[in-house]
């Protein structure tokens, strides 16, 4: 399985599909975050693969 | 997704440019497209004084960053707020724009409200009545009032600050809601100077929320992720996920939405700026511009 971290969220989704896929899935605004694959920044293509932890860093911050 | 300057990996794809960058090339392209706005709409030159409102967020580090990388004379202006129950947001805030500005060689003014003024942010929030419920309102004017006296009184010719588009177009969504012309007609990249008021700018304003995130990692920018705790559930963060909501299904919905109104407004679809700008009265207290005559909001609020 793929596992999609958000600040304390964790989300599970099968391997094979994009990140963007696995983002829509899950109800995450692909504009609103960026994703990290050992630290390193992936785009919305990426073909998530098995055991991949992808960190989500949320965008948004204002008052 | 390939890089479309050198055809190496891209890390970052920004759908609303059809463009897609590596590291090197992204780290490139933001200093540039900031340099375009900065020249775009005449906010300022390599030969005046710049001060930098600097939160220790990721966007205002990041315009510090860019302008000293771009060349520009721009010192630091971090405001304590004294918001330090629970996460120590104050504090922690502090320290990196402190951490950021040491390891850079730059020069960084700090200004502790509660020295200033006798009492924290949330101290003031409580007094007052626009403070009542939530105090981003009062936070928000003490820091316009607080970066204007620094800005006048160190003889700054320019205080900028890190909004970017989202930040924008957040804002102008809900001016837009309930029509709130005389905020239409102030907002903008720039605010022309006036006596008593430092003349404003912001450089990121064309540049995406998600962008400047991208541009933070990629820097190295140490930055707070913890949002504020008084901005959970704010309006602005909810425009914002209304607009990215928008921006998912039509690319480039945002841009277009900032762009187009202030094309607007440039062809005259609202009154022009001098009107305002007559209008503006000195505060008989602290000498900075007011809209109506006698004491500014700020002071109003502090005699309370």
């Amino acid at each position: 399985m793929v596992k999609l971290i958000l600040r304390n969220q964790e989300y599970e989704v099968r391997p094979g599909m994009t990140l963007l896929d696995a983002l829509k899935k899950n109800d995450i605004l692909p504009e609103a975050v960026l994703c990290t694959r050992d630290g390193e920044l992936i785009t919305e293509d990426e073909i998530l693969k098995d055991g991949d932890v992808i960190k989500l860093i949320a965008a948004i911050s204002g008052g | 997704m390939k890089c479309r300057t050198c055809g190496q990996k891209a890390v970052v794809n920004m759908r609303q440019h059809k463009l897609a960058l590596c590291k090197d090339h992204y780290l490139e392209w933001i200093p540039e497209q900031t340099e375009r706005f900065i020249e775009k709409y005449n906010m300022f030159t390599r030969e005046e004084q710049i001060l930098v409102a600097v939160s220790g967020g990721k966007d205002s580090l990041s315009l510090w960053d860019i302008l000293q990388r771009l060349g520009y004379q721009a010192d630091g202006l971090y405001i304590c707020l004294g918001i330090d129950e629970g996460l120590k947001y104050s504090s922690e805030s502090q320290r990196l724009v402190w951490k950021f500005a040491a390891e850079h060689g730059l020069k960084l003014h700090i200004v502790d409200i509660q020295k200033e003024y006798g009492a924290t942010i949330p101290q003031i929030a409580l007094k007052s009545h626009r403070g009542r419920v939530k105090p981003c309102s009062v936070c928000g004017l003490v820091k316009r009032h607080a970066m204007n006296r620094i800005a006048r009184d160190l003889g700054y010719d320019v205080l900028a600050t890190g909004h970017n588009l989202d930040d924008e177009a957040a804002v102008l969504f809900g001016n837009t809601l309930t029509w709130s012309g005389e905020y239409l007609l102030r907002q903008g990249p720039l605010l022309s100077g006036a006596p008593g008021l430092a003349r404003k700018v912001k450089p990121l304003c064309r540049i995406y929320e998600r962008e400047m995130l991208a541009y933070a990692l990629l820097r190295g920018i140490e930055y707070i992720y913890d949002e504020c705790p008084f901005s959970i559930g704010s309006t602005s963060i909810y425009y914002k996920q209304i607009l990215n909501k928008l921006e998912s299904d039509r690319p480039g919905a945002k841009q277009s939405f900032y762009l187009s109104f202030l094309d607007a407004r440039k062809s005259g679809l609202f009154a022009e700026r001098e009107e305002i700008q007559a209008e503006l009265h000195p505060c008989p207290n602290c000498g900075q511009s007011t809209s109506a005559p006698g004491l500014c909001s700020f002071c109003r609020m502090m005699s309370r």
